[in-house]
């Protein structure tokens, strides 16, 4: 069934951090009809203390632009009341926040699904790119892009 | 036209961004590959494995048949890894 309002997606790219519960909040706030929030937080992450700090590179612009085609495919394709990403830039230390998809439905179903299709199509076309910085004297590498996580885009072509 | 780099294509091209006069004749992504590894050995590295490369014209993912005038704006960066 086709949403009846149209959802303006909040699609934000910024160095600063960002706080998951006011963006929670703000989906819910003055409204009763929201059913299921389902919020996707990615951390910067370090596996066994040899990590620095990641450095995150993106295209300006085109950054925006990209999230804001994929927030609106997953419009069109699930009845969302809601949808919030915010994904940052910059230097970012182990334990730190990247990225945030928030996704509010009536239903769980839409909101489940549409957070998992905003961040497989995130991954793979917003154009960024994640530089890692060891605490040894390891020269710095960029990461590699994954063959699953292009694969991945495939499950929702059916 | 402006041409843009990203990521370990920008550090091995050696510059973010440069508005380069290409000649006429080059109409495609694939083309302007080719004139851009003529150029000199750092684009050559930074092509060197071409399927790597991906693609924007005009903040738009395209394929490297893609055609392309004086006004594009292109970039070049390596598969995302974003998320």
């Amino acid at each position: 069934m086709p949403p009846i309002v149209s959802v303006t997606p909040k699609i934000v790219v910024q160095s600063n951090d960002f706080d998951l519960t006011k963006e929670v909040e703000a989906l819910t706030a003055d409204r009763t009809d929201v059913g299921a929030l389902v919020s996707f937080l990615g951390l910067c992450r370090d596996e066994n203390h040899s990590l620095e700090a990641l450095e995150l590179e993106h295209y300006p612009g085109m950054a925006e632009t990209e999230i804001t085609r994929i927030a609106k495919k997953a419009i069109e394709r699930w009845p969302l009341q809601g949808l919030t990403v915010i994904h940052r830039f910059g230097r970012l230390r182990p334990g730190e926040q990247i990225v945030l998809v928030a996704a509010a439905s009536a239903h769980r179903q839409a909101a489940f699904e549409a957070a998992d299709f905003l961040m497989d199509f995130l991954k793979n076309h917003a154009p960024f790119w994640k530089k890692q910085h060891f605490a040894s004297t390891e020269a710095p590498s960029w990461l590699e892009a994954k063959q699953t996580d292009e694969e991945a885009l495939l499950r929702w072509n059916k | 036209m402006e041409i843009r780099y990203f990521a370990w294509v920008r550090e091995k091209v050696g510059c973010e961004a440069e508005d380069l006069d290409v000649p006429s004749d080059i109409q495609t992504v694939a083309a302007l590959i080719k004139w851009l590894v003529s150029r000199g050995e750092n684009y050559a590295e930074a092509f060197a494995d071409e399927e790597a490369i991906r693609v924007a014209l005009d903040q738009e993912h395209v394929e490297h048949d893609a055609r392309i005038t004086p006004a594009s704006e292109i970039a070049f960066f390596p598969p995302m890894t974003g998320g």
